[in-house]
């Protein structure tokens, strides 16, 4: 392999979207054990999920490589959107790209900034309490196997009950990684030069269908709670 | 037939620009009496006989063939490359697109590749420099091959013919909000790939054509789709997909 590859244009996108796929996949998984908040309002199916994640090795392998997979996302896309910028150095007095190009399509650095943003507080909210500095609702520990483990279901449906603000928050942050996703979940296998003529179109239409499912997906647990508590 | 009707008063904005190393800014004049039915570059010419016959400096423009095949012709017109109408390119472009009283705003293509050499008129030697890196087949001496000689499918003959529709006006440059290249390389890389002739130099093609696109300053393609709805040919920019394949397996067989 010629180690030039990544230097070049074509090479920087593949990186942006061999990450951003497994960014993907890692969403996917998130969202199936989250789904279990509202599947089971004891809790039980919640915390045995996370305590699974908690303390399989292979998850513990896999956490330090999702952290480096946003990093390298991040750095490239931040390299090539600097080099964009770049590339017209004097800009037009009057542009119209409305019916040419799709407003997430253009926007992506955008929405990719809000989602990290979000990302972060996200981070503050439950995964900081539950690995490092604790909560007392944590501390109504449950009985999962035989074992007593942290109650981060009491943890998660408190913060949405108590807080309408954070829901509101989450459901945007839904919406935003759900307009980064339309344009990015097609956009990933075009730069990987995975498309062609017909599955272009194919490809866009599950775009939206995943971006959808994503948005509404994590955006369902707060109303939830918002509705039936 | 619909009959022309008159534009009586229409307001230019006019990118003025006297050289390369001049700031340049707009200008904004005024035209009387345009037929909806006379082109715009017609109109353009009408207001160069007036800035002429006042002593003033015409407005430069390219433009060459002026009915859309040579690709000469450029203009970003009201925040489009080639004006309002699709598919065309501004040497097609019509005063019927325009209305009554309206400002249009008259830019060069924009990009870092492009400079501006005068008015509206911009260097695009850099699609030139990228097909002398490899936009070609190397034909070396010998007879002339019979036309039929090589089996060629007709959907990729079809694919091919598609993609070498491609001026080479630079509308996808001028549209992408990246000022990237890659459609054009990616119709230029494929109209070769597809047929059998240009096949055993895809790989080289590929990656001599990309590294001379990224030395030129081109930003790097976000796969907005604005090159393709922009293209006066209509190239799709499923040829891009077939341009990142052909470079990622000519770079994984290095
Ligand atoms: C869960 C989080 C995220 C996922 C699943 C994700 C996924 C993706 C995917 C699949 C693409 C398309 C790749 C391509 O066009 O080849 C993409 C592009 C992009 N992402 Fe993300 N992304 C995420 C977070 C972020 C963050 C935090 C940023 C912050 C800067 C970001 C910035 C971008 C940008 C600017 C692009 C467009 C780059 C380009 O097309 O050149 N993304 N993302
Ligand atoms: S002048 Fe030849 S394409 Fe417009």
């Amino acid at each position: 392999m010629d180690r030039n590859l990544f230097s070049s244009s074509i090479g920087k996108k593949v990186i942006v979207a061999v990450s951003g796929a497994f960014l993907m996949s890692f969403l996917i998984v998130h969202l199936a054990i989250n789904l279990t908040l509202i599947i089971d309002d004891t809790g039980l199916l919640f915390n045995s999920a996370a305590h699974f994640m908690a303390t399989n090795p292979i998850i513990k392998i896999v956490e330090p490589i999702l952290a480096l997979g946003f990093a390298i996302h991040i750095l490239y896309t931040i390299i090539l959107t600097l080099q964009n910028m770049r590339s017209r150095p004097v800009r037009y007095a009057r542009q119209d790209l409305s019916g040419a190009s799709s407003w997430a399509s253009r926007n992506m650095f955008i929405l990719g900034g809000l989602v990290l943003t979000f990302l972060v507080m996200h981070l503050f909210h439950f995964f900081i309490k539950m690995k490092y500095t604790g909560d007392p609702l944590l501390d109504v520990k449950v009985m999962i196997d035989g074992e007593l483990v942290k109650n981060g279901y009491l943890l998660v449906s408190s913060f949405f009950k108590d807080f309408l603000v954070y829901s509101i928050i989450y459901i945007v942050g839904a919406i935003f990684l759900g307009l980064h996703l339309v344009h990015g979940f097609w956009s990933a296998f075009q730069s990987l030069g995975l498309c062609n003529k017909i599955w272009l179109s194919r490809l866009q239409t599950v775009a939206v269908v995943f971006a959808a499912i994503m948005a509404l997906g994590f955006s369902i647990i707060p109303i939830y709670f918002i509705i039936f508590f | 037939m619909a009959t022309d009707n008159i534009l009586k008063n229409l307001i230019l904005k006019v990118w003025r620009q006297a050289s390369p190393k001049d700031k340049g800014k707009f200008v904004t004049y005024t035209i009387q009496n345009v037929s909806t039915g006379s082109s715009f570059f017609e109109m353009l010419d009408l207001l160069n006989d007036d800035l002429i016959r006042k002593g003033d400096e015409p407005v430069a423009f390219d433009h060459d063939c002026r009915e859309g095949i040579c690709g000469t012709c450029s203009l970003f017109i009201n925040g489009k490359p080639h004006g309002p109408d699709n598919l065309i390119t501004t040497c097609q472009l019509h005063m019927r697109k325009f209305k009554e009283g309206e400002t249009i705003t008259i830019e060069p293509w924009r990009s870092a590749a492009f400079p501006v050499m005068k008015d509206l008129i911009v260097d695009r030697n850099a699609f030139e420099k990228i097909i002398q890196a490899g936009g070609f087949v190397s034909v070396n001496t010998g007879g002339i091959p019979d036309a039929n000689a090589i089996p060629i499918a007709h959907d990729a003959a079809e694919e091919s013919m598609d993609a070498a529709q491609c001026i080479g006006c630079g509308a996808c440059v001028a549209a992408c909000k990246n000022a990237s290249a890659m459609l054009f390389v990616a119709a230029k890389v494929s109209h070769l790939a597809l047929l059998p002739q240009g096949k055993t130099e895809a790989t080289r093609r590929a990656k001599a054509m990309v590294a001379k696109m990224d030395e030129l300053g081109f930003g790097n393609c976000t796969n907005t789709g604005a090159c393709e709805a922009e293209c006066p040919k209509g190239i799709s920019i499923a040829n891009i997909a077939r341009l990142n394949r052909e470079f990622l397996v000519a770079k994984f067989q290095d």
